[in-house]
């Protein structure tokens, strides 16, 4: 009987073991099919035109110069890209967060048919696919003139942005009442409320939404291209496009650029890692 | 004198918050609105419209043409393939569902290093589009076009003595769009994962100490408790797979530019807009596309509702039990 009772015991324990090692084979399985493709590109940018065409993908650089990110960096235009890109960012969170709240300040406080008509529309606007909607945006956008400068995807950005105004709402209806009313019986004014106790309430939802418009915009690629071909306007996606578009392709000094561009994301990653995480999960489920 | 009256009366109505409810919304929904309306509402009005017509490139003088647009689409090959392509998106996201939950269960099990794994497989989530794609034009090739096959992946197949493979073959549509459809998973997958880990951790302990007292082992587990608890988030998941693949546009887009038999509806609808310069038709395309997500979004509402009823139900019934608990004592 004890042996027996050993011999199970032995068994669930190898058995558990086995689990154990299928666990971390799987994960390490996954980050190697995360790293390879992007250690090749790392490897790459290390290495001198002559070098890149000559050698095997993984063998190491001969000598860790950082030559091609110069060139990138400089006449690749990944400085203007990120400069551009920044300006873009900088404008339309700027414009997100205060038209957002206000919106969202509005509809959620003030009961009646107009606000829940507007809220309506806003919701309507989900629906509408953003991609394809360009093909008659595009007409209004060059009509008022804003083709070719930076006011067109900052306006899209700000103007189409429905989801933050979904997280503000969402964020508002748990922010209490009596907050308000409270105030109101200290004779604060609607605007006094909502700079003084709306927008300081609303900072955790204030980041959430920063996350997910520095992803989206940061990573945006379309938008740009289809309203920003000037060459004074490119950003970080686009910079990248026109790198593999023209015909003679410089590979070493195009993978020292998706590296200089993916840095900003990492580093960003790495500092606030928990609340992307939640961020965006949060950001989606409201969808 | 009577004037003054009404003024002041006036002034004062607009301090009192009846009036400041007033002048505060319009001030406030002002610019979102204006911009809703010029950006969202107005295009969305004109894509209906255009989708009638024939128009050229300056929209001089339309023809209007009834369903003659809504036709091409269905019944021209060349657009209708792009709706066959998105199946590979489809039932990509499918594999990518599954094996996001894979790993989701993986990592919310004991394990070491947790935090590195997890970062590890979602950073590709926040990488520019751009960037991953030239990084798997690489992968998959090598070189200024015409690309060579000396890319990682055959390198890589390589030392496992696997012969290399024309992965970006004119001749072989169906291999090129896998390889997209794998680049599409390599980048989204992150996201899937971290949702699922949320799902899986709000799973009651208690759940899982039963289970252990009954000696279950992982599959089962995962077969009793771990699937019927997210089982909606899948079901969330899979309906907005939908959504996704047909609006697959970026990843095609910038890889093989839609060359390859590997155009999705959404670069169609692009190139017929903005290279052939034929809106009404792109227009009709648009609508095409709103009316698919239209009809993926009731469903979705339709099925959720069901479940948060569910949801309310049963957590009414938890706080009868914690009253009569607590009367108990």
């Amino acid at each position: 009987m004890a042996a027996a009772g050993r011999s199970i015991k032995e068994q669930a324990k190898s058995g558990r073991l086995v689990v154990t090692v299928l666990k971390y084979l799987t994960l390490v399985v996954g980050c190697l099919v995360v790293f390879i493709p992007i250690v090749v590109i790392l490897l790459g940018a290390f290495k001198d035109g002559k070098e890149f065409a000559n050698t095997g993908v993984f063998e190491l650089p001969k000598s860790w110069s950082f030559g091609n990110f110069k060139t990138a960096f400089f006449e690749g235009k990944v400085l203007l890209g990120l400069r551009n890109t920044g300006i873009i960012l900088l404008v339309s969170c700027a414009g997100t967060i205060l038209t957002g709240t206000m919106t969202a300040f509005v509809i959620q406080r003030f009961d009646g048919y107009f606000t829940r008509a507007v809220k309506g529309l806003f919701l309507l606007a989900t629906l509408l696919p953003n991609i394809s909607m360009q093909v008659t945006v595009f007409r209004i956008v060059s009509k008022l003139g804003l083709y070719n400068t930076m006011w067109a995807p900052i306006i899209l950005y700000v103007g189409t942005d429905i989801i933050s105004i979904y997280i503000f709402m969402q964020f508002l209806s748990q922010i209490s009442v009596s907050l308000d009313e409270s105030a109101i019986m200290d004779g604060a004014s609607y605007p006094r409320i909502y700079f003084s106790i709306i927008l300081p309430n609303l900072t955790p939802a204030i980041a959430t939404v920063l996350i997910i418009k520095f992803v989206s915009i940061y990573n945006d690629f379309y938008t740009p291209q289809l309203y920003m071909q000037n060459e004074k306007l490119l950003v970080v996606s686009t910079v990248l496009y026109k790198y593999i578009s023209s015909t003679t392709i410089k590979w070493e000094v195009v993978f020292a650029g998706i590296i200089l561009c993916i840095i900003p994301t990492l580093v960003i990653f790495l500092s606030l890692q928990k609340y992307i995480y939640s961020g965006l999960v949060s950001g989606s489920v409201k969808e | 004198m009577f004037e003054k009256k009404q003024k002041r009366s006036f002034k004062e109505w607009f301090h009192t918050y009846e009036g400041q409810k007033l002048y505060v919304s319009a001030l406030f929904l002002l610019v979102p609105l204006v911009l809703l309306l010029t950006f969202t509402f107005v295009p969305a009005f004109n894509m209906i419209t255009y989708s009638f017509q024939e128009r050229d490139q300056f929209g001089v003088d339309p023809q209007f043409v009834g369903f003659d647009n809504y036709k091409t689409i269905f019944t021209n090959p060349d657009y209708f393939i792009t709706f066959k392509n998105s199946l590979y998106y489809l039932v990509g996201s499918v594999v990518q569902q599954i094996v996001a939950l894979l790993l989701a269960s993986i990592l919310c099990s004991e394990i070491r290093a947790k935090g590195f794994f997890k970062g590890v497989l979602f950073f590709p989530y926040l990488m520019n589009g751009v960037a991953v794609s030239i990084i798997f034009l690489r992968f998959f090739t090598k070189g200024n076009p015409p690309l060579t096959q000396e890319g990682t992946l055959n390198s890589v197949l390589q030392m496992f003595g696997i012969d290399p493979v024309r992965w970006m073959d004119a001749a072989n549509p169906v291999l090129v769009n896998c390889c997209l459809v794998f680049v599409s998973i390599w980048r989204y997958i992150g996201f899937d994962i971290i949702m699922y880990i949320g799902a899986i951790q709000s799973i009651s302990p208690d759940l899982y100490e039963a289970c252990d007292l009954d000696g279950a082992n992982p599959f089962q587990r995962f077969r009793y408790i771990v699937f019927p608890s997210i089982k909606p988030i899948i079901s969330l998941q899979l309906i907005l797979a939908v959504k996704g693949a047909i609006s697959v546009f970026e990843i095609p887009y910038i890889i093989t530019g839609g060359n390859y038999g590997t155009s999705t509806f959404v670069i169609k609808t692009i190139e017929t807009a903005f290279k052939k310069k034929q809106v009404g038709l792109a227009s009709a395309m648009a609508v095409v596309l709103l009316i698919i997500i239209i009809i993926v979004t009731l469903v979705q509402k339709f099925m959720f509702r069901d479940e948060s009823e569910v949801e309310a139900r049963e957590s009414a019934k938890k706080k009868r039990l914690k009253m009569s608990e607590k009367g108990a004592a």
